[in-house]
């Protein structure tokens, strides 16, 4: 089942529709857009060789410095392709029609992106967190050999499934959450030590009065977003399963719950029929993990396993609205 | 989970808090030439967190190559002339047109559960330094621990709070050093995790020149 579902996540693409930004077409007709896949596991800056051969024509003199955006919006291009659709289109748009840029790079919101070499330091680093997350250490991948990094990125370049399995298994950094033996990692309280899940969590809130979330505003600022880099944890003594919603709710515990009493493991684990509860802040409107809207009872940990993106982390796009105060 | 973990070298996101507001505060009691360091509490989805947070430096001169070598510089002209005619004021003036600002924050990382350190320097015209040129005037040692180390890198990332690149020293080098350092007999053996902050800030503190009075290590 597994297998299946890591399949599906590589073969995963946005139908992209790209065009060149009008400041910087010089030639009469304009060209067209290009029609692109974007993997879902992949990467905008990556998409650069072919959007280069397709627009060179037209570009004006100078070097290239390439970004993207979306009505406006400049994208951050460290977060996967697949991520930024599930997040910024609350009504999926196919295709996806967003505008390259090759010059002039808002260096004030933007981190800068030198190509493939930036997008590929980005992505070794999410990996080494992501060991470090389960693991307590990156040894394992700081240890990986050149070839094997070579390897590794060349496969998640070309959708090569296999080829990166072979590699990434060797890691040893799954599944999540197995009742396994505590990793060598370090010599102190190893038995009491939680399980811990690679998770990024991307909250759009949106209005109350939205009664249809594929209505909600286009985001125009990041600021409008809140990005959560943070680990679910869980200790195994808790017990039970964890529903995808509790995972939800530990990782944002003001949003959810007025009262703070919560272990600093950060889990809540309660009955998970329980109705919800009435002093909540916020209610969740909608969650997406790889373009899917997952049952809020599913277990947390069989949802990591299947979904997560090939550096292990499980990223999350939630839609939540303000409760209204009832007083 | 509350409680020392020094032997890990790691720090819980509630003792980061109480140590980020007790080196705040110290250091404010008693460092009057530097400006204060201020807790920002994280704002997410208009709840503001009750303990979430960053720790923020602002506009402080750094003590770099630069700003030495200038003082130096000014030092020696004024020798060569006459000493009598030397105006106070213009040698003030000099110095901070030259002077470079540097912004510092000090966030936690979940991750790695110990402090980051991010940072922005500024012309005088208020134009962002790049991260070569920081390196450029960064103290000599400085550069070296940066090039040697395999604990200690400068990197361009997103600000964990604000959405705009800064730079940062990767954090995942730091619980290796800081268990040593905690370790080590000069804290003793019952450090309390309050002063975790300043114990951290001793080591980084040197890779970016920033002064760190010694009155902070007394314990009181």
């Amino acid at each position: 089942m597994e297998e299946e579902a890591t399949k599906y996540i590589w073969e995963g693409a946005i139908p992209l529709q790209i065009k060149l930004h009008e400041s910087e077409i010089t030639s009469f007709p304009p060209p067209p857009p290009l029609m692109i896949l974007g993997l879902r596991i992949g990467y905008l800056p990556l998409l650069v060789p072919p959007l280069k051969a397709h627009f060179s024509s037209t570009l004006p003199p100078g070097t290239d410095n390439v970004w993207f955006d979306y009505k406006g919006l400049p994208l951050k291009w460290y977060i996967p392709t697949g991520v930024l659709f599930d997040l910024l289109c609350a009504e999926p748009e196919r295709p996806w029609n967003l505008t390259v840029h090759f010059r002039g790079s808002p260096g004030d919101v933007l981190t800068p992106c030198e190509g493939e070499e930036s997008v590929k330091w980005s992505y070794i680093n999410s990996l080494k967190e992501a060991a470090y997350v389960i693991n307590g250490n990156c040894k394992n991948v700081m240890n990986m050999s050149q070839a094997d990094q070579y390897d590794l990125w060349q496969s998640l370049l070309k959708g090569n499934m296999e080829g990166y399995l072979k590699i990434s298994s060797r890691l040893k950094l799954g599944p999540f959450g197995e009742d396994s033996l505590p990793s060598e990692a370090s010599e102190t309280v190893a038995s009491s030590r939680p399980s811990r899940i690679p998770v990024r969590l991307y909250v759009r809130s949106v209005g109350e009065e939205i009664v249809d979330i594929e209505d909600a505003p286009i985001i125009d600022s990041w600021d409008k977003i809140s990005y959560i880099n943070r680990p679910f944890e869980i200790y195994k003594e808790e017990g039970g399963y964890v529903s995808l919603k509790q995972a939800l709710k530990s990782l944002l515990p003001e949003t959810f719950n007025t009262n703070s009493s919560q272990e600093e493991s950060g889990t809540n684990v309660k009955d998970p029929n329980a109705p919800d509860f009435e002093d909540d802040n916020a209610k969740l409107r909608l969650v997406r993990v790889q373009g899917i809207e997952p049952d809020m009872d599913i277990p947390f940990f069989w949802l990591a396993n299947c979904l997560r993106n090939p550096e292990f982390y499980l990223h999350i796009c939630v839609f939540i609205s303000k409760q209204p105060k009832l007083r | 989970m509350r409680g020392v973990c020094t032997r890990s070298g790691s720090l819980s996101a509630a003792d980061f808090y109480a140590s980020a507001i007790y080196f705040s505060q110290r250091w404010n009691e008693t460092n009057s030439d530097f400006p204060n360091w201020v807790w920002i509490p994280c704002s997410r989805l208009g709840a503001i967190s009750e303990d979430e947070g960053y720790l923020v430096l602002e506009k402080v001169k750094l003590q770099t190559e630069r700003n030495d070598s200038n003082l130096e510089e000014l030092n020696n002209c004024d020798s060569s002339a006459n000493d009598e005619l030397t105006d106070e004021a213009t040698l003030v003036d000099v110095h901070s047109h030259y002077a470079h600002l540097y912004d510092l924050h000090i966030a936690y990382s979940f991750t790695y559960k110990v402090p980051v350190l991010y940072f922005r320097g500024y012309k005088s015209d208020g134009c962002h330094l790049s991260l070569d040129e920081i390196k450029e005037e960064l103290p000599s040692h400085s550069v070296e621990i940066l090039q040697k180390s395999k604990w200690t890198f400068m990197t361009q990332e997103e600000h964990p709070y604000l959405n705009t690149p800064w730079y940062t020293l990767h954090p995942c080098g730091t619980g290796d050093w800081m268990k040593l350092l905690l370790s080590s007999t000069s804290y003793g053996e019952n450090i309390s995790l309050i002063q975790y902050l300043p114990a951290w800030l001793s080591v980084i503190g040197q890779t970016v020149g920033l002064r760190v009075p010694l009155e902070l290590y007394s314990r009181s």
